[in-house]
C-alpha cells in the first residue's frame, strides 16, 4: 500500500455543513482537529478509555478516536466549539464549570461537557450517582472529579429554571 | 498511535458483504470500533482491507421471534439496553447492558461486534453462553446456525469463517416467573470483568429448581458453563445450603491469570459471584414465579 | 447550590478559553511547513544495538529523513543529557544519550526517528525500521539489582548500585537497647506513572535567517530545557527560545527534559523545517519518567507511653536506567520520614538501585508518600503494641505548636536544615477527626459488622516542605495601555498559576485580576527561571509576585503623587486608576490612570521623569527562599472492605490541610481533591508492572488503572491556616498535600475494617487479590 487512499466526506459539524476529501484511515478526531481546525477536541489515548477525544455523533456521545471520519459521512457532528452561544455567551454547563472549578488544566473537559451535554439531554434532573456514572469514561486527573459533578448538577438545575 | 492504512469498503447490503468477505484477502469487519479500532490504533491489527458495516441494511433489529429474542448484530447496544422488549424477554441482558464499558461504548457498539470479537470477560458473550443463544452465520454457502456453546474458538476467535458474517443472534426466553441476575466484579465502573456470573432459574411448583444455568465470564478465552454447579441445582430444594454447594463447584474451573487477578484468585471469586448471583436469581424466581 | 462552598473565590482567568476549547496545548501548534516525527524504541530491555537499517523507511513516500545517533551526532556539542541534581552519594554517572548508540538499557528508549508529512506516515515508517539486537540480561526487581551476582543494567558496569548514603542523628542504638517496646516491619511500596491526560509533546522550529531555534515544549522546566539544548547544541542563550504552551497536566514526569526534545531540536535545523513531536499513550508508559518501588526495612523504638524513641532502617530505592534527574526522590523519602513527629533518634541507609526499566523521576508527591506511609503504619504498630487510639498516639508525638519553628538535626540535599516552620498538628488532626466523626465511628462499625458489612477508618499525618527555592523570577509591568503584564519562569500545568499571581499583584495594583496578564514558562519573557515541582510556585512566584508588585506600586503612588500634587500616603489604587482615597463622603475628582504614569515613566527625550524613583512601571524580583515553607495536614478515609471479594469501596474522606495563608480557596480545594484523587489510585489502583525481563506489562489504560468518577469518594476539604513566616505572604504550596496521606490513611482503615482478622497492609498499591490473600491468610492462623 503506497499510496493514501482517499474518499470525499459530506457531513455537519457544528451546525455547518462540511465536504473533505479524506484519507480513510483517518480519524474522526484527527479529521476534526487537523483538518478543519477545531482542535477543542483533544487525543489523551487513542484507545477509547480517556474520553478526552469524546463528541456528539447524531446526538449521541462517542469516542472520535475510535471512528473513522469516512464513518462520519453524512452524520451531524458537535465538538465543543459549538457549545457557546454564537453572541459567545457560554452554555450553562461551561458556566458552571467556571463557578464550581470543574477544571484545571483544562485537556479532559471538552470531552467532559459533551458528555455531560447528552446526560441533561436525556436526563434533565441527574441524581449525584447519575453524573459520575455519565462521566466514568472521561478520566480526569487534575480535579478528583467532584468540582465536575457540582459543576453538573447546577447548570442541570440552571437549565430547568431556565426553560420553565 | 495511529492506524495502518487499509483499503476501505463500506458496502450497503449483506449480499454484497459476503461478497467481499469472499474475494478479498486479510479482511477485518468493522462493526461498532469500540474494540477494532484501538487494535487498528496501536498496530495489533493490520489488515489490508477494512469492511465496515455500519451502512450495511437489515444487520439493525430487535424483534420478539420463537418466544425469544432476535437481535440484528449491528444493532447498537445502547438501543437494546433501551428497548421495551429485553426487560420481559430478556432481563438477564437488561442487568448486564448497563456494566458495558460506559456510555460512548454502548452508543457506538454492536451486540454482533461484541460476540465476533469475543472476549471472554466481556457481558454480552457471558449472557450469551447463559442463554444458550443461537447465532446465525451467513456466508458465500449460505445462511448456518451456530450454537453459542460452538462459537468461542481460542482467544479472540471464533468459528466464524473468514468468509463469513454475523447476523443476528436469537436468545431464547426463560419462563414468564422466572429468577435472573449477573453479578460482576470490576476494578472500576465499566471495566471488563474480572469474573462475571450470569444466573438463571426456573423455580418448580414444589420449592425445587427445575431449571438453573450459570455462565462465568472473565475465567478465560471464552465463557464457560459451570455444568457440575448446574448438575447441583437442578431438582434440588431452592435455598441458601443449595447455593452455597452449587457455587463451590466454581472452585474447580479453569481460571487464567493476568496484570489483574491471579488464576486461584479468579476461582474464589467466581465461587462467591456465583453465589450471589444464584441467591439472587432464585430470589426473584420466588418474587416473580409466586414459588 | 450556587459557587458554593467558595463564592467569594475570583473564577479562573484560565477558564473562559479552555472551557471554549480555544486552550493552545503543544499539539494544537501548526506552523507552516511542519513536518511530525514519530520515534523507534527499543522493544528489548537490554540489547546490544548492531546496524540498523532504515532503507525501507526512508523510501516510503512522504517520508523526509530517518535520523540515527550517527547522523546527529555531528549537529551535537555533547550528546549526552547530563542533568543529575548535585550530590556526593553518586558512585555511577549514568546519563541518557540523545539516541542509543551501541546499547540500549530499557524499553521504549528511542533509537531512531522518522521525520514525515504527517504522524501517520512517520508511524508505517518507524514500523520499517530495522535494528539488529543482541539480547542481554535484563534487571527487573531492584533489590535482585543489589545481589552479587546480578546482571549488569549497563555493560561493562561493576554493579548496580548508582548511589548509598546515610541520613543519621541522635543515638539510635541506645534507644533501641532501652526501649520497652521494639516493633519491627517490611513495606514494599510502588508509585507509578505521572498520566497527565495530555502525554508529552514539542515542537522545534529553526529560523534560518536570524539563526533562532524555537522549542515549544509542555514542560513544567523550559528555563531547564534551555539550558540543557544551551549545552547540547552549542548554541548561546540567544539563539535559542524555549517556550511553554497550555499544558495539559504536568504532576512531575514533565520537568524532566527529555532525549525527544533535544532530537526534534536537532532535526528541526538539519531539515530547515519546524518539526512536532507528540508523544501517544503507549509511548507515555515507556518513554516517561515514573516513579515505581522502594523496600523498606524499618524498626521503630517507642516507651511504655507511646511516644517515639527512635526510628532506623534501611531502604532500596528503584532508580530505573538512567538519572534523568538525580537521587532526590530516595532523599526526600529518607528526610521525611519524621514528618510531623518529635522523633529523638533516627537512622535510615538507603541504596539507590539501578534497573533496565525507564528512568525514575518525582511523580506528585516526590518520595514523600511513601515516607509518610512508612511512619503512619509504625504508629499504628506502636498504638496497637501499646493499647492506644490511633489518634492518640499521634497526639502524643506531635511535634507541638508551640515548638514552631521546630528544627531537626537534619539536613535537606541542598545541605539545609529540616525546619518545620509553623503548623498547628494536633489541631488539624482533630478538625479532620471531628468531620470524619472519628469518635462515633467505633459504634457505626459495630453496627454494621452486625448486619455483615466490614468498615473501617484510618488516619494519616503528613508535613512536606513546599515552595523549594533557591527562587521563582518575576517581572510585574504596567505597559502605557494600563494593562498590568506579569512574566514569570514559573509554568502553569492547570493548578491556576496565572490566577493566582493575577491575584496577588492585583491585589496591588487597582484590584481587577482582569486587568492582568500572566505569561508563564518563556526564556524570551525572563531570561531566569526554575519552572514548577515541588508545589512552589504560590510560594517562590507569589513572593517575587507580590514584591515585585508592591515596588510597582510604590512607584506608581510615588509618580502619581508628584502629577496630582498630592501626597502619596492619600493615595488609592482602584482599578486602572490612581486618586485621592475618599474623605469625609468627598468623591475626589484628580486622578492619574495607571496607562498614564506608565506614560510618563517611559520617558520623554530631554524632560525629567515624576516622582524621582526612576524610569519604567517595572520590577523584576528573583526573591531568594532557601528554606522549604512545610504544608502539613492530616486525612481520614473511612473504607468498606468486601471479605469475600477484597473489594475496598472509599465511603467517605476528609483532608485538613495547612498550606499557610491561602490565595484563592477554591482553587486550593480542588488541588487538595485532585491530589486526594492520585492518592487513591497509588493506595489502590496504580501499579506499573514489569515482567521479571522488565517488560512492561501494564501499558495501556486498560490495564493501568486511574480511577473514574464512580470509584472517587467525596471529599470533605478543609483549610487550617498557619502563615508561614518564612515569606511575606505566608503562603506555603498546596499541590501535592492531598496525594502525600492517601495510602496509610486507607492501608489503616482497611486493617480497620478487617480488625478481627488481625490483617496487616504494610505495601501500596493493594489490590482485591492481595487484600483477600491477606484475609485467608489471617483465617489460616487464627
Amino acid at each position: 500500500m503506497t499510496m493514501a487512499e482517499m474518499r470525499r466526506i459530506t457531513l455537519t459539524v457544528n451546525g455547518e455543513a462540511r465536504e473533505a476529501e479524506v484519507e480513510t484511515r483517518l480519524t474522526l478526531a484527527d479529521f476534526l482537529r487537523r483538518e478543519l481546525g477545531l482542535t477543542g477536541t483533544h487525543l489523551g489515548c487513542e484507545h477509547g478509555v480517556c474520553g478526552a477525544c469524546t463528541v456528539l455523533v447524531d446526538g449521541r456521545s462517542a469516542r472520535s478516536c475510535l471512528m473513522l471520519a469516512v464513518q462520519a459521512e453524512g452524520a451531524k457532528v458537535e465538538t465543543v466549539e459549538s457549545l457557546a452561544a454564537k453572541d459567545g455567551a457560554l452554555h450553562p454547563l461551561q458556566e458552571a464549570f467556571r463557578d464550581h472549578h470543574g477544571l484545571q488544566c483544562g485537556f479532559c473537559t471538552p470531552g467532559m461537557l459533551m458528555t455531560l451535554k447528552e446526560l441533561l439531554a436525556d436526563s434533565p434532573d441527574p441524581t449525584e450517582e447519575e453524573v459520575r456514572t455519565a462521566i466514568s469514561g472521561n478520566l480526569c486527573r487534575c480535579t478528583g472529579y467532584q468540582g465536575i459533578v457540582d459543576a453538573a448538577l447546577d447548570a442541570a438545575r440552571r437549565i430547568r429554571e431556565g426553560a420553565s | 498511535m495511529k492506524p495502518p492504512p487499509f483499503s476501505y469498503h463500506a458496502p450497503e447490503s449483506i449480499e454484497d458483504t459476503v461478497g467481499l468477505l469472499a474475494s478479498l484477502e486479510n479482511a477485518k469487519l468493522l462493526a461498532g470500533g469500540q474494540s477494532l479500532m484501538p487494535m487498528l490504533n496501536m498496530r495489533y491489527a493490520q489488515p489490508d482491507h477494512l469492511i465496515d458495516l455500519n451502512r450495511v441494511d437489515g444487520l439493525g433489529f430487535i424483534r420478539e421471534e420463537a418466544g425469544g429474542l432476535t437481535i440484528g448484530a449491528m444493532t447498537r447496544q445502547r438501543e437494546v439496553e433501551f428497548s421495551p422488549l429485553i426487560d420481559r424477554l430478556c432481563p438477564l441482558l437488561a442487568e448486564a447492558l448497563p456494566l458495558i464499558g460506559h456510555r460512548q461504548t454502548r452508543n457506538r457498539g454492536t451486540v454482533g461486534g461484541s460476540l465476533a470479537h469475543s472476549d471472554g470477560a466481556a457481558e454480552i458473550p457471558t449472557v450469551a453462553a447463559a442463554l444458550d443463544a443461537t447465532l446465525t452465520v451467513i456466508g458465500p454457502n449460505g445462511r448456518r446456525d451456530v450454537a453459542y456453546a460452538d462459537f468461542p474458538a481460542g482467544y479472540l476467535m471464533t468459528a466464524l469463517g473468514w468468509d463469513e458474517l454475523l447476523v443476528s443472534i436469537h436468545l431464547p426466553a426463560w419462563g414468564a416467573g422466572h429468577g435472573y441476575a449477573f453479578e460482576e466484579f470490576a476494578r472500576r465502573h465499566g471495566d471488563f470483568a474480572i469474573v462475571s456470573a450470569a444466573a438463571l432459574i426456573e423455580a418448580g411448583a414444589d420449592g425445587t429448581i427445575a431449571r438453573a444455568a450459570l455462565a462465568l465470564g472473565g475465567m478465560g478465552a471464552a465463557p464457560v458453563r459451570a455444568r457440575k454447579a448446574e448438575a447441583a441445582l437442578t431438582g434440588r430444594p431452592g435455598g441458601a445450603e443449595t447455593i452455597q454447594a452449587a457455587a463451590e463447584h466454581c472452585l474447580g474451573l479453569e481460571a487464567q491469570d493476568d496484570v489483574h487477578a491471579p488464576a486461584a484468585y479468579r476461582r474464589k471469586l467466581a465461587a462467591v459471584l456465583a453465589r450471589r448471583a444464584l441467591a439472587r436469581a432464585w430470589e426473584r424466581a420466588c418474587a416473580r414465579g409466586g414459588a | 447550590m450556587s459557587r458554593a462552598p467558595y463564592p467569594e473565590a475570583p473564577r479562573r482567568i484560565e477558564d473562559p478559553a479552555l472551557l471554549r476549547g480555544a486552550g493552545r496545548y503543544i499539539d494544537d501548534i501548526r506552523l507552516p511547513g511542519m513536518l511530525e516525527a514519530a520515534f523507534v524504541r527499543s522493544p528489548h530491555a537490554h540489547a546490544k544495538i548492531g546496524a540498523i537499517d532504515a532503507e525501507a523507511a526512508r523510501a516510503l513516500p512522504g517520508v523526509h529523513a530517518v535520523l540515527t545517533r550517527a547522523d546527529i551526532l555531528p549537529h551535537l556539542q555533547s550528546e549526552f543529557l547530563v542533568v543529575g541534581l548535585p550530590s556526593p552519594a553518586y558512585k555511577q554517572q549514568r546519563d541518557r544519550p540523545a539516541l542509543a548508540g551501541a546499547e540500549t538499557v530499557h524499553v521504549g528508549e528511542p533509537i531512531a526517528v522518522v521525520i514525515a508529512e504527517n504522524r501517520y506516515i512517520a508511524e508505517d515508517a518507524a514500523q520499517l525500521v530495522m535494528a539488529d539486537y543482541d539480547i542481554l540480561p535484563a534487571v527487573s526487581d531492584c533489590r535482585a539489582a543489589l545481589e552479587p551476582d546480578a546482571a549488569p543494567v549497563h555493560l561493562g558496569a561493576p554493579d548496580n548500585l548508582i548511589a548509598e548514603f546515610n541520613v543519621e542523628y541522635g543515638d539510635v542504638d541506645a534507644a533501641f537497647a532501652a526501649a520497652p517496646h521494639v516493633l519491627s516491619e517490611s513495606f514494599a511500596l510502588h508509585r507509578g506513572g505521572g498520566h497527565s491526560i495530555e502525554c508529552r509533546g514539542a515542537v522545534a522550529a529553526h529560523d534560518a535567517a536570524t539563526d533562532l531555534l524555537t522549542l515549544w515544549v509542555s514542560s513544567q522546566m523550559p528555563h531547564s530545557a534551555h539550558r540543557l539544548l544551551i549545552d547540547m547544541l552549542g548554541r548561546d542563550e540567544n539563539r535559542i527560545r524555549v517556550v511553554t504552551p497550555d499544558i495539559g497536566g504536568g504532576f512531575g514526569p514533565k520537568l524532566v527534559v527529555y532525549p525527544e526534545d533535544v532530537v526534534v531540536s536537532v532535526a528541526a535545523v538539519m531539515l530547515g523545517r519546524p518539526v512536532k513531536w507528540i508523544e501517544d499513550r503507549r509511548e507515555h508508559f515507556v518513554a516517561t519518567t515514573q516513579e515505581r518501588d522502594q523496600f523498606w526495612e524499618m524498626e521503630v523504638a517507642a516507651d511504655a507511653d507511646g511516644r517515639l524513641l527512635g526510628l532506623r532502617g534501611t531502604m532500596v530505592h528503584e532508580h530505573g536506567a538512567y538519572t534523568a534527574r538525580g537521587i532526590n526522590l530516595p532523599q526526600n523519602s529518607a528526610e521525611s520520614v519524621p514528618g510531623t513527629y518529635v522523633l529523638p533518634s533516627y537512622r535510615m541507609n538507603t541504596r539507590v538501585a539501578l534497573t533496565n526499566k525507564v528512568p525514575v523521576t518525582p511523580v506528585r508527591g516526590a518520595g514523600h508518600p511513601q515516607a509518610v506511609f512508612v511512619m503512619e503504619r509504625l504508629l499504628d504498630r506502636v498504638a496497637g503494641a501499646v493499647g492506644l487510639d490511633r489518634a492518640e498516639v499521634r497526639r502524643r508525638n506531635f511535634v507541638p505548636a508551640e515548638a514552631m519553628p521546630y528544627e531537626r538535626p537534619l539536613k535537606t540535599r541542598g545541605g539545609l536544615p529540616v525546619v518545620l516552620d509553623s503548623g498547628d498538628y494536633p489541631k488539624c488532626q482533630e478538625a479532620a477527626l471531628s468531620a470524619a466523626d472519628w469518635a462515633g465511628f467505633p459504634a457505626r462499625r459495630e453496627a454494621a459488622r452486625a448486619e455483615g458489612r466490614r468498615i473501617g477508618m484510618g488516619l494519616a499525618n503528613f508535613a512536606k516542605g513546599t515552595g523549594r527555592g533557591p527562587f521563582e523570577a518575576v517581572t510585574v509591568r504596567v505597559g502605557t495601555s494600563g494593562r498590568v503584564h506579569v512574566y514569570t519562569g514559573a509554568t502553569a500545568i492547570g493548578q491556576g498559576t496565572k490566577t493566582m499571581l493575577a491575584q496577588i499583584v492585583a491585589a496591588q495594583l487597582g484590584g481587577d485580576i482582569a486587568n492582568v496578564t500572566v505569561t508563564t514558562g518563556d526564556t524570551a519573557a525572563t531570561a531566569l527561571g526554575i519552572g514548577t515541582s515541588n508545589s512552589r510556585v504560590t510560594v517562590t512566584a507569589g513572593t517575587s509576585a507580590h514584591v515585585a508588585a508592591t515596588k510597582v506600586r510604590e512607584k506608581a503612588l510615588a509618580t502619581a503623587a508628584a502629577m496630582l500634587e498630592v501626597p502619596a500616603a492619600e493615595l488609592e489604587i482602584a482599578g486602572e486608576e490612581i486618586r485621592p482615597r475618599p474623605a469625609g463622603g468627598r468623591i475626589p475628582n484628580v486622578k492619574v490612570t495607571l496607562a498614564q504614569v506608565a506614560h510618563a515613566l517611559n520617558g520623554t527625550p530631554g524632560y525629567s521623569l515624576p516622582g524621582g524613583i526612576g524610569p519604567g512601571l517595572e520590577a523584576s524580583e528573583n526573591v531568594v527562599l532557601d528554606s522549604p515553607a512545610y504544608a502539613s495536614g492530616t486525612a481520614v478515609a473511612e473504607v468498606e472492605v468486601d471479605a469475600e471479594t477484597g473489594g475496598v469501596r472509599l465511603l467517605n474522606y476528609v483532608l485538613a490541610f495547612d498550606s499557610g495563608r491561602i490565595i484563592n480557596p477554591m482553587m486550593a480545594a480542588g488541588q487538595a481533591i485532585g491530589g486526594t484523587a492520585h492518592g487513591i489510585g497509588n493506595a489502590l489502583f496504580e501499579r506499573m508492572a514489569y515482567d521479571e525481563n522488565a517488560q512492561p506489562l501494564t501499558t495501556s489504560f486498560a490495564d493501568y488503572l486511574l480511577i473514574t468518577a464512580r470509584e472517587m469518594p467525596r471529599v470533605t476539604v478543609i483549610s487550617c491556616e498557619s502563615p508561614s513566616p518564612l515569606n511575606p505572604l505566608g503562603v506555603k504550596g498546596i499541590g501535592e498535600c492531598g496525594v502525600v496521606p492517601a495510602a496509610p490513611a486507607i492501608a489503616s482503615a482497611i486493617e480497620d475494617a478487617l480488625a478481627p482478622l488481625g490483617v496487616r497492609v504494610s505495601s501500596a498499591p493493594i489490590g482485591p487479590p492481595e487484600i483477600l490473600a491477606l484475609i485467608e491468610a489471617a483465617h489460616t492462623k487464627a
